[in-house]
């Protein structure tokens, strides 16, 4: 860091975007992350820092329908996007069977990721639903969780999908 | 009539799960206080530098910038510490101060504190910082200082020596029995440092109300009641005038167990400043401000007749120390266990172990989930197997000749462990059934012919869990052993627990309310817990040692029978009739074979509304209280890992893995299984993946998440588990604790499997973690 930079800092910028259904309009430093913008501007505190730097997933939330990492987007990147979280996603019904699964199955302990892994979870049943193990595990790699091993998160995520499935196949023959 | 299930036993779902899935968790960060500064931390380059000049002028002239502090000035309001046990006289430990003053010890060891309205405004700030550094020489590997030139410079010169500890433990006559050996079958072992990484980073946001001089800390921790009474300490406070508050932790492993200086120097901020203060550590600081842990270098050998037997282990163990012996634990216990804990599942009775611990200039080792005994295990287990190989023994078999025989071993282990009733042959005999052993050698005879490279692994191992007093109080460490419970029943007949232990997510909260629940015939969801508040709770020891379920469990238990007891006293009497004849059921004490009933909502607005009603003879008061204090259990268990070895690439990949473990009766089977679960893949890091590469600077190397890794959903197997069930004898409970077994044995069954497919080659391997770098170094295929 040079000295200037620390002594003047940038204008704010407006931007505008909708989150979880609702428009919402802030003055933000250029610099502010799309997670800490969340988090501290409109106090959406489900989603989670790990590590900002991209790596663990605990700040993974919905930006156009594409999952995204929230501590490597900027809030000001975001004008005219509709941004999606897990305090939205739990409200519209979206995941309901998948949050009870994790419950049942225990799939979280501490909570810390499970935020971030039902964002990436629910990307998995909306784009590539399949009960196959390594292809549950192989989804859900960039999203690191300390207390279960995975295997639980695993079964909650199976269970979801054969589930959706067979109510699926239900539907079909009614 | 009597309808009532109880559900203890049955995997019930933790209703605090019910929380977080929906994003409503409430970590220390996403707590909202009026007022709140925010706190960042200059941290010192160097790993070893003398501090000639420290200007923070420019740093406060920044806009949002409140205040800046150096070494001295929290100094003033913060006293130093040094980590010492009048158990343990000779552990040699120098005084910490809460940021570096003069000198600084570690790269990472914070040096100033920046408070500002934002955490950017302060970290802009920190560049503004100038110190003037003279960087100094680093110590070198403990091994050199320890054995090759033990006159080195000390790093804290009033010791007068590298060597913080050093202990010995001599069994059975070593030098006779391992005389008589027909075989002596000795290793090298490097296991690498490596840290917790909870996925919440060390949080804490602390409040000083200067017109009462109180002191609020809000903060992510295991241990509310030892934090409150070092806050009270150091800071110069009565213990009356601080009060710790936990809400919910992101993980903590042992990580959030300790005194850190930087969050002390946030407590000590918001006294200097009068506002609330809130530091939350980054992912980058947190790699050389954490505790790490494990860092060992062991010769090690076992000595055994050709007929299999073995008759002893010698260990001698050089371990890492870091700058500092970790406030208020010490940095030893790591190492206690590593040396006592060697060959405790073997009847054999000689042991030599020797401990050395040696400071160094790095971060310092704390206790990580598992403390010494995941090392211990490595270096038995590994022998085991070796010496299995040598004497062409299957390893199953080895273990089954050489276990700890139940009733007819002595009742301590040569290490001094009283580890007389363990169950390690049912556990063995369970996991080859459970594994399908016999079918698995043939797999993994067939897939090699396929060209394939599989390997089967087994380590049994101990685990010391809820340790009594003998280990902080009597060392004059202000840590309760204890954990205490009180039960109200409210007027609606809901019973509130209010507990003195903690909970991470390992669910030891929702085995507490089903034991409350099955004793007072209440639904599970009848009974409401209250935790994590040092102002509310009873003092209680919090989460550590595998102790949470089967110490605050055995308290809920205890004061949920004597909350029964006086219900039934009390139905007594306003039923008139005898006190034998009536039961707790359904949510009401009934007679067990006639009609009279009150429920506990007709109790409980009586004891609250309508005393007049009540007896006057008998006790009244809708609370009770009961303190525990354990005595320490030591649980086993055995497991086996399945892996495939790419010769080529040496990349090693568990495939399947197992665990048989015994800790009595299971309250909750799916929590128990997760928790073995949890600590299996936290093992399997340790042995595959997790360690802190630092370099001849003592720099770390690989302090972001991207360089140190961590498990991933893809490199980890399927875990089988099952239990043995050894009857717990002297507690209410009847259970052992569990948190750490799988960790403790999981990275010896990986390394154990990788070297069964590495025998096929000529060789081993004897240094974790097997990262394929190391894996092609053993086969000779990389220099």
């Amino acid at each position: 860091m040079n000295d200037s930079m620390a002594a003047r800092p940038a204008p704010l910028v407006t931007v505008t975007m909708t989150v979880n259904g609702r428009s919402v309009t802030r003055s933000v430093e250029p610099r502010t992350h799309l997670i800490d913008f969340l988090r501290n501007e409109l106090d959406l505190t489900g989603s989670h820092l790990g590590c900002e730097h991209g790596v663990c997933g605990a700040c993974t939330v919905r930006v156009d329908g594409d999952i995204v990492r929230g501590c490597l987007v900027l809030a000001v990147q975001l004008e005219g996007a509709r941004v999606e979280t897990i305090e939205g996603i739990s409200a519209s019904g979206e995941i309901t069977d998948l949050q009870e699964a994790f419950v049942r199955r225990n799939a979280l302990q501490c909570g810390y990721c499970t935020p971030g892994m039902l964002m990436c979870a629910a990307e998995f049943l909306r784009t590539r639903p399949s009960a196959d193990r390594e292809a549950i595990r192989d989804f859900i790699s960039g999203n690191y969780c300390r207390c279960t091993g995975y295997h639980a998160i695993v079964d909650a995520i199976a269970e979801t999908v054969e589930a959706r499935r067979s109510a699926k196949g239900r539907g079909g023959h009614r | 009539m009597n309808s009532f299930k109880g559900v203890v036993g049955t995997s019930v779902a933790r209703p605090q799960a019910r929380r977080f899935v929906f994003g409503r968790g409430r970590y220390t960060d996403d707590l909202r206080i009026a007022g709140t500064l925010h706190a960042v931390f200059l941290r010192s380059p160097y790993a070893h530098a003398r501090i000639e000049a420290i200007d923070l002028d420019a740093a406060r002239t920044v806009p949002g910038v409140v205040a800046a502090f150096d070494g001295k000035a929290i100094a003033s309001v913060c006293a130093a510490w040094t980590a010492q046990f009048a158990t343990l006289p000779d552990h040699r430990s120098a005084a910490q101060p809460p940021l570096a003053v003069e000198r600084a010890l570690w790269q990472g060891q914070p040096v100033a504190i920046v408070v500002a309205d934002t955490r950017a405004i302060g970290e802009d700030a920190l560049g503004l910082i100038e110190v003037q550094w003279h960087e100094l020489e680093p110590l070198p590997h403990p091994v050199a200082t320890a054995v090759a030139d033990p006159a080195h410079p000390p790093l804290h010169a009033a010791l007068g020596t590298n060597i913080a500890y050093e202990r010995c433990i001599v069994a059975g006559d070593p030098d006779t029995t391992l005389a008589g050996a027909d075989r002596v079958i000795k290793r090298r072992f490097q296991f690498t440092r490596h840290t917790g990484v909870p996925l919440e980073t060390r949080t804490v946001l602390a409040e000083f109300e200067p017109g009462l001089r109180r002191l609020t800390v809000y903060q992510s921790t295991q241990v509310p009641h030892q934090m409150r009474a070092i806050y009270a300490e150091l800071l110069g406070l009565s213990e009356a005038n601080v009060r710790v508050i936990v809400p919910d932790v992101g993980g903590a492993f042992g990580v959030k167990l300790h005194l850190y200086d930087d969050e002390i120097a946030v407590a000590a901020a918001s006294m200097l400043l009068g506002r609330p203060v809130k530091f939350v550590s980054d992912r980058l600081e947190a790699f050389v401000s954490d505790i790490h842990a494990r860092g060992h270098t062991v010769d090690a050998s076992v000595a055994v007749k050709n007929d299999g037997t073995v008759l002893g282990f010698e260990v001698d163990d050089i371990m890492e120390m870091g700058a500092y012996s970790v406030y208020p634990r010490t940095s030893v216990g790591e190492g206690l266990h590593a040396i006592s804990l060697t060959g405790a599942p073997y009847a054999a009775p000689a042991l030599r172990a020797r401990l050395r611990a040696v400071f160094q200039n790095k971060a310092p080792v704390g206790s990580y989930r598992g403390v010494g005994q995941p090392i211990a295990c490595g270096i038995t287990e590994h022998l085991i197997d070796a010496a299995a190989a040598e004497l062409g023994i299957d390893p199953a078999e080895m273990r089954r000749r050489n276990f700890r025989r139940a009733g007819i071993d002595p009742p301590k282990t040569a290490g001094g462990i009283a580890a007389g009733d363990l169950s390690h042959q049912r556990c063995l005999e369970r996991l080859l059934q459970l594994m399908d052993y016999d079918g698995l050698c043939a797999e993994r005879a067939s897939a090699r012919k396929a060209g394939r490279h599989l390997g089967i692994g087994i380590a049994a191992f101990v685990e010391m869990t809820a340790p009594g007093t003998g280990l902080y109080g009597a060392a004059g460490v202000k840590i309760a052993c204890s954990d205490g419970c009180t039960l109200r029943l409210e007027p609606s007949g809901v019973v509130t627990c209010v507990t003195g232990a903690t909970d991470q997510g390992q669910g030891s909260d929702t085995g507490m309310v089903q034991l409350i629940g099955d004793a007072l015939g209440l639904d599970f969801d009848q009974v409401r817990l209250v935790a994590g508040d040092t102002a509310v709770t009873p003092v209680g020891g919090g989460t550590w040692a595998s102790r949470g379920l089967v110490v605050g469990g055995e308290a809920a238990l205890g004061a949920a029978h004597a909350l029964r007891d006086r219900l039934i006293d009390i139905a007594a009497a306003l039923l008139d009739v005898r006190r034998d004849a009536l039961v707790l059921s359904a949510s009401a004490v009934r007679e067990r074979d006639g009609a009279k009933s009150l429920s506990l909502a007709e109790l409980g607005g009586m004891m609250h509304y309508r005393q007049d009603l009540l007896p006057s003879e008998v006790e009244r008061s809708p609370v009770v209280t009961f303190h525990v204090v354990p005595t320490g259990l030591i649980a086993n268990g055995i497991q086996a890992s399945l892996i495939e070895l790419d010769p080529e690439s040496g990349f090693v990949k568990p495939l399947r893995h197992w665990v048989v473990e015994d800790c009595g009766r299971v309250i909750n089977p799916m929590l128990a299984d997760e928790q073995l679960r949890g600590g299996v893949v936290q093992g399997l890091g340790e042995a595959l993946l997790e360690e802190c590469r630092y370099d001849e600077r003592s720099q770390l190397q690989n302090a972001t998440l991207a360089d140190y890794l961590v498990p991933m959903a893809s490199d980890m197997p399927d875990i089988v588990i099952d239990h043995v069930h050894t009857e717990v004898t002297g507690t209410l409970l009847g259970a052992k604790g569990i948190g750490e077994a799988g960790t403790i044995g999981a990275a010896a069954a990986f390394v154990n499997a990788l070297n069964d497919a590495l025998r096929a080659f000529g060789c081993a391997i004897s240094e974790i973690p097997c990262t394929p770098e190391r894996v092609l170094r053993a086969l000779r295929r990389v220099p």
